[in-house]
């Protein structure tokens, strides 16, 4: 009886067997369930069993008509994957090229997003600066509000008579028309230092049906004006996460440091930046798995275009289902991403591991 | 100590100047949808209309905005509510509720969580497909109505209310139903504020889940009504002073659950994050 009260009353000892069958504990495992049956009911019609549906029409060759069980939809094995992986033609080209052009995105918007935030936060947190609130709800402002409503914004920003044009003819600069110019901005500079455009030593070989030449254009400008929204809507709240972090640490050690005579760059590379670990893995990992998603941004404001430097798998996959109905591509495509997303969490995790061991210093 | 000051104010000057380049563009924004068309191409920095007009919002009165808005306003209203009740429902039962298979679903939960959502775009209109609800009002509020983020914000704040209050109710004879009812959730006020508003803001600024539940012009909501305005459904030129109203009216009812509950919000995104 005693072991009975005493586990009932603390939650974080593991159930006993005595408990089982019982009492109090057979009433809470049935209102448990009873309050666990709406999400489990949800997230089981619609998330686990999907991905099971998903997968089986991904080696099927419906065609969107009809069930996907019907007897006239057919096992076809690999051939959606083999299609965009290892069979040349437009479809791997396709697919290629959105790899590619999200693989840059990435490249950019997940360092400057993490940079920009960190360095906020860590402005925010001076002691003496006036008007935080002021500063953090104007950072985190535009986190919070639609993606469209902001890609409308930029979409006038961008404009090639927009305001980002007009200010750049302030300083004499004529700017291009954003989301219209596919150049990759690596082909702009290295055209600018002389390089000829399409140099054969690297446009006769490639990789994936797209030349070694197009894998190292860079983002396109129209890209570029993508990643200056997508830096603008993320940044606030990471900067929060990082915020948040940097009240929590204790002063004293700083304060040791300082004592130490160590500069404001040494405390902040030794000190404070060890202790926000957690926290740096915890933006960097969202900023990953966020970064390689990315489609709303891309459905309102250019579906792809121009000549597909701003394609994305997340886009290509939902174009490729419900335009082209090539539903088992498409689906290949979704589950091809996912895959990608876990790779690179699991190399990030492996990279940052090693140092994490060493100094884990949870408060 | 001198660089240190010198430091201080560049870092004051950069962080004013990153303020005004997150603030400009909603103040073009404001500006842009009381332009002419011919302003708003003439002037596109400046942030005040030359002459004024309110032509673009009669003209959006006209067309199915209302519509798009009703149904924002009645889908969001609909899945904030099931959100606040179905994830404080499983966050209590993970949190406090002691029976069997319960670290068995905790990590199915957390799977799920990991599971990135553009993956499941084409699932789940399958999935819609193959239950006949494509194309209903059903189809874009029920698989929204539990999210495992939201249990897991739950979870995270049941775990840090004090037992003991929760013992006295139950050695004065309350079941679990009746401790959840009458004394966890009174408790719990700013627990469901939070949730209530990151539920609201969430189905409100949805997208991607809207594109694939229907393709029903009238049921379209702000963002996907908006979305196809953009794309030029509505033709000739480039209208941005009626794109960009419509981008402000969809802007303001998140902008007014932001400024009233700021602190709330700032809080409520990193519930349970900081690890």
């Amino acid at each position: 009886m005693t072991t009975l009260l005493t586990t009932t009353s603390t939650p974080a000892a593991p159930p006993s067997p005595a408990r089982r069958g019982k009492g109090p504990s057979r009433r809470e495992g049935r209102v448990g369930w009873l309050f666990l049956a709406p999400t489990l009911v949800v997230l089981a019609l619609f998330f686990v069993l999907p991905i099971g549906m998903a997968l089986w029409v991904s080696v099927s060759d419906w065609t969107g008509n009809g069930s996907p069980f019907s007897s006239r939809v057919h096992f076809v094995g690999g051939d959606n994957y083999a299609a965009l992986l290892t069979e040349p033609g437009l479809t791997q080209r396709n697919f290629a090229t959105s790899i590619r052009n999200n693989g840059y995105f990435v490249l950019f918007v997940v360092p400057l997003q993490t940079a920009l935030a960190l360095f906020l936060a860590m402005v925010l947190n001076q002691r003496r600066l006036k008007g935080k609130q002021f500063f953090r709800t104007a950072f985190y402002f535009p986190t919070v509000t639609s993606s469209v409503a902001i890609s409308v914004v930029f979409l006038f920003l961008f404009s090639s008579t927009g305001t980002v044009n007009a200010a750049l003819k302030l300083f004499g600069v004529d700017g291009p028309s954003w989301f219209a110019d596919p150049r990759g901005v690596f082909q702009i500079v290295l055209n600018g230092l002389g390089v000829p455009k399409n140099p054969a030593a690297l446009t006769s070989h490639g990789f994936l049906g797209l030349t070694w030449w197009d894998w190292l254009s860079g983002p396109s400008v129209a890209m570029c004006s993508i990643i200056v929204l997508v830096v603008w809507t993320t940044t606030g709240g990471f900067m929060l996460m990082f915020y948040a972090a940097l009240q929590n640490l204790p002063p004293g050690i700083d304060e040791a440091a300082l004592i130490d005579g160590a500069n404001g760059w040494q405390r902040f590379w030794r000190v404070t930046l060890p202790q926000l670990r957690p926290t740096l893995f915890l933006v960097l990992t969202l900023g990953l798995i966020g970064t390689w998603q990315v489609f709303d941004q891309i459905y309102v404001l250019s579906r792809g275009a121009p000549a597909n430097t701003t394609l994305t798998p997340a886009y290509l996959s939902y174009s490729t289902s419900f335009i082209g109905k090539e539903w088992g591509q498409g689906s290949a495509i979704a589950f091809l991403l996912f895959l990608v997303i876990v790779v690179l969490t699991l190399v990030q995790r492996w990279l940052l591991k090693e140092k994490d061991g060493k100094r884990r210093s949870r408060r | 100590m001198k660089r240190r000051g010198y430091l201080r104010w560049v870092g004051l000057g950069v962080l004013l100047l990153v303020a005004v380049a997150y603030i400009y563009p909603f103040l073009i924004q404001l500006a842009t949808a009381f332009k002419t068309d011919a302003d708003a191409t003439a002037h596109p920095l400046t942030p005040w209309p030359h002459e004024w007009s309110v032509a673009v919002f009669s003209t959006l009165a006209q067309q199915d905005f209302p519509r798009w808005a009703l149904n924002s306003i009645f889908i969001s209203v609909t899945i904030t509510v099931g959100r606040v009740v179905f994830n404080s429902m499983a966050g209590y039962a993970l949190a406090r509720l002691r029976f069997r298979g319960r670290s068995a679903v905790f990590g199915a939960i957390v799977a799920v969580l990991a599971v990135p959502s553009v993956v499941l775009l084409i699932p789940k209109f399958l999935v819609l497909n193959q239950f006949g609800m494509y194309d209903t009002y059903a189809a874009m509020i029920i698989p929204l109505l539990a999210d495992a983020s939201g249990v897991f914000i739950m979870k995270q704040f049941f775990e840090s209310v004090p037992l003991s209050v929760e013992e006295a109710a139950r050695i004065d004879g309350a079941g679990p139903l009746r401790t959840f009812w009458s004394v966890v959730l009174p408790m719990s006020k700013p627990a469901l504020i939070t949730m209530t508003i990151l539920a609201f803001q969430g189905s409100w600024n949805e997208l991607p889940h809207y594109i694939v539940s229907r393709q029903d012009p009238a049921l379209n909501t702000l963002t996907t009504g908006v979305a196809s305005l953009v794309s030029g459904e509505l033709g000739q030129g480039n209208q941005f002073p009626l794109k960009l109203a419509a981008a402000l009216l969809m802007t303001v009812p998140v902008a007014i659950v932001y400024f009233v509950f700021s602190k709330r919000f700032t809080r409520g995104t990193y519930e349970g994050v900081d690890k």
